[in-house]
């Protein structure tokens, strides 16, 4: 008894000290930041959350620098795309993280992509056509749809690796997606004037808002998918441009602006900055504000071009 | 779908040859003729509608699929991925003004004839084994300067997964994790060839050998790992220590040494740590050693210390991973405890004990001037400081310095072309220019390329 009775009372005030102290914040890690800001609307105050790539960068090509390493080692959850975009870095990272909570099938793992419907899974794999990723187009966050089932995904994941607090989660998701159907309504509407616009994009990054919104993406400036432009596609996208009536070109952060500049002038048409990564430009910290930009400066250029 | 595009392809070839005899019936005169065509169009009618059949019900079934909404996944690839296979071809092509290739060239995947070589072919399949570990294996296939192939299993070894305390165990034939190039596969290479220094201390190979490394990432506020490697200390990739062919450093006539117990393992310790200076610069240091005994006389060791260094900036508006500059050192020194032996050469003088220390080290830097465009110079130095060196000679070990620079274009991650230039002076040999041009494609999975 003598020998038993610290290590007893050691025990008792372990306990009394775990059950006293607030519950430890979740460290969830998304690849990319607009996982990241959908996991923030969903975990709120329950979860620190991370993301990997920088929102002004090129998501498929992100450093798998040590840094990444340490961060994935300490986390909790991950929520990666699951559609082979971080494909070149994601596996290296995890292969050195050890961390058998975010290893894929764990409850700490979400999958973004699960549930989600691709579009452009390719029917034969030939890198002829570029690089096109066998699961399907993965730029899947434009369409509002898409994000019902990632929050409803990420809601299930921090309800079963923190059971504590799944109410606190189940509650931040009902919240989430009152307020993803009633700007969802007003996104339709501002772009409902514009049903069938045609407009042209530097890769086929925005094929989701497109099918979402009624969109006519009628070329790329890149001839196939991660293949740079050559004056001879650029040639043939500004014959379909003039043909076609298009003059507005999306560009993203870290796509080359110039080239678009080059094949707006020769087609009198607008380039408009957009970004798929809340934060990327000013004022777009959370998903929804990201979507108001991008709607209102779709719905602008439209107008301006019609 | 293969199947779907196979019998459109066929229907539509069997459309074309029944137009075409159609057209070709009025010009046609006797009846016989008339006769074996309508035969000919009448089979080809049964076909094409048996045809349109499986057409018809190969798109229903292609659509019931996409209709049950879920899979992320599509048959076709479903299919065979419990590993991913790939492999990575590399041609070089070029002339020196050196006539010993072998020397100026120190790796085994260098450029080292006149006119073209295949110096790196390679298959590596990867994947997870079970829940517990990863499996990895390299098959490299080279042509020699005779163009004969050469096989080697330069990789294999399985991974843990799920160590508990950030543990993680390496067990197979692999590259000692020493420094930052001696890892490195020819592929993530920013230059033709292997660092003189490495060629010099590790042989052509590099660094390599059956053994286990288990490997800890402390639980610092920065990333820090430290690895621990025992490995055989016998053959051609551990060339500092009991290999066959040390005459190369020390002169003598190998002696016999077995294994007799932990001392004639290799030992590699390595310490890296590794912070983000700011949002777009990342450094990483490290330090390592190799220990382990040479074959010049029992008791006798080598001891090989380096340092190593790597920065990059990368634009945080970067394309493709472009704009980046990149700087990479490494330092390394050997000490080469020599027992007394006998001189390879006459096979009768004897050689003294001695110390032969040998220093050297590389640094370069890469520029990814815009997407899929990088240029890149480097420097390097090799010495040998030996206070017995008038005992013998050793061309191997000859001070040298070399410069490189190069040009290199990936058309796609898949593909690279690149022109490289060196310039070297050999104390003994004198100076000697190369101009090397490598072309390199890689088919299937591309693995994720670590920092």
């Amino acid at each position: 008894m003598t020998s038993k009775s610290p290590f007893v009372l050691l025990s008792v005030v372990a306990l009394l000290a775990a059950a006293s102290a607030p519950p430890r914040r979740l460290n969830v890690v998304a690849t990319t930041p607009d996982l990241a800001a959908i996991a923030r609307a969903i975990g709120g105050d329950a979860v620190d959350v991370k993301a990997l790539a920088k929102p002004t960068e090129d998501p498929h090509f992100v450093d798998a620098k040590p840094s990444h390493i340490l961060t994935l080692n300490r986390a909790d959850v991950l929520v990666d795309g699951g559609a082979e975009l971080e494909l070149g870095w994601l596996p290296a990272l995890l292969e050195s993280a050890r961390n058998t909570r975010i290893a894929a099938g764990a409850p700490g793992r979400v999958s973004a992509a699960q549930g989600v419907k691709l579009l452009e899974v390719p029917t034969s794999f030939d890198r002829a056509h570029g690089d096109v990723h066998a699961l399907g187009n993965p730029h899947f966050l434009l369409d509002p749809a898409n994000v019902r089932l990632i929050a409803a995904n990420i809601a299930q994941h921090l309800s079963a690796v923190d059971a504590a607090r799944a109410a606190e989660y189940q509650t931040n998701l009902r919240t989430f997606l009152t307020t993803l159907d009633a700007k969802q309504t007003e996104w339709q509407a501002a772009l409902a004037p514009y049903a069938n616009a045609r407009i042209v994009t530097y890769h086929k990054d925005f094929i989701y808002l497109a099918e979402r919104f009624k969109l006519d993406v009628i070329a790329t400036l890149e001839p196939k998918p991660g293949i740079a432009p050559s004056p001879a596609h650029l040639a043939g996208v500004i014959g379909a441009m003039k043909a076609q009536h298009a003059r507005v070109i999306l560009v993203q952060t870290f796509q080359n602006r110039r080239t678009a500049e080059t094949v707006a002038r020769q087609t009198n048409g607008l380039v408009i900055d957009m970004s798929q990564q809340p934060g990327a430009l000013p004022g777009t910290d959370t998903y929804f504000t990201m979507m108001d930009a991008i709607v209102r400066a779709l719905a602008k250029a439209l107008a301006e071009t019609k | 779908m293969t199947r779907l595009g196979t019998t459109l392809g066929i229907g539509a070839l069997l459309l074309g040859v029944g137009s075409l005899e159609a057209q070709q019936a009025p010009d046609t005169t006797t009846r016989n003729q008339q006769t074996t065509q309508q035969r000919a169009l009448d089979s080809l009618g049964t076909a094409l509608r048996a045809l349109q059949t499986r057409l018809d019900s190969a798109l229903d079934a292609r659509r019931a699929p996409a209709l049950a909404s879920t899979p992320a996944q599509s048959p076709a690839r479903a299919a065979g991925t419990y590993m991913n296979l790939s492999f990575v071809g590399l041609t070089a092509a070029g002339f020196s003004t050196a006539r010993d290739l072998e020397r100026i060239e120190v790796g085994d995947h260098d450029p080292r004839a006149r006119g073209f070589t295949i110096p790196n072919a390679e298959i590596a399949l990867d994947g997870a084994v079970d829940p517990y570990f990863k499996g990895f294996v390299n098959l490299v296939h080279k042509l020699d300067q005779q163009s004969e192939t050469v096989v080697e299993l330069e990789e294999m070894f399985v991974l843990s997964t799920s160590l508990p305390a950030n543990l993680q165990l390496k067990v197979g034939q692999f590259f000692a994790e020493f420094g930052r190039h001696n890892a490195q596969h020819p592929h993530s290479w920013a230059f033709a060839d292997d660092a003189l220094v490495l060629g010099r201390l590790f042989g052509a190979d590099g660094l390599r050998g059956q053994g286990a490394r288990l490997s800890w990432l402390l639980p610092t506020p920065v990333f820090a790992e430290a690895s621990f490697t025992v490995m055989n200390s016998a053959g051609e990739t551990t060339t500092s220590f009991r290999s066959e062919e040390s005459a190369l450093i020390h002169g003598g006539l190998p002696a016999e040494r077995e294994v007799e117990g932990l001392a004639e393992m290799l030992y590699v310790p390595r310490l890296s740590t590794s912070f983000d200076l700011t949002g777009s610069q990342t450094l990483v240091l490290g330090a390592s050693g190799a220990f382990g005994p040479n074959n010049t006389g029992p008791g006798a060791r080598t001891q090989i210390t380096g340092v190593d260094v790597f920065w990059k900036w990368k634009s945080p508006r970067a394309s493709a991973g472009f704009p980046f500059v990149t700087f990479q050192s490494e330092v390394l020194s050997r000490r080469y405890d020599a027992a007394s032996r006998t001189d390879a050469l006459d096979g009768v003088t004897a050689l003294p004990a001695a110390l032969l220390k040998d220093v050297g080290g590389y640094a370069q830097m890469q520029w990814g001037i815009r997407p899929l465009l990088v240029a890149a110079v480097r420097a390097e130095v090799v010495r040998n400081d030996d206070p017995a060196a008038a005992a013998f000679t050793a061309t191997e070990r000859e001070d040298r310095d070399r410069y490189s620079t190069n040009l290199t274009w990936f058309p796609t991650e898949f593909s690279k072309v690149r022109v490289q230039y060196n310039f070297d002076r050999r104390a003994v040999m004198g100076n000697d220019s190369s101009l090397w041009f490598q072309f390199e494609f890689l088919l299937g999975a591309h693995a994720a390329h670590k920092f």
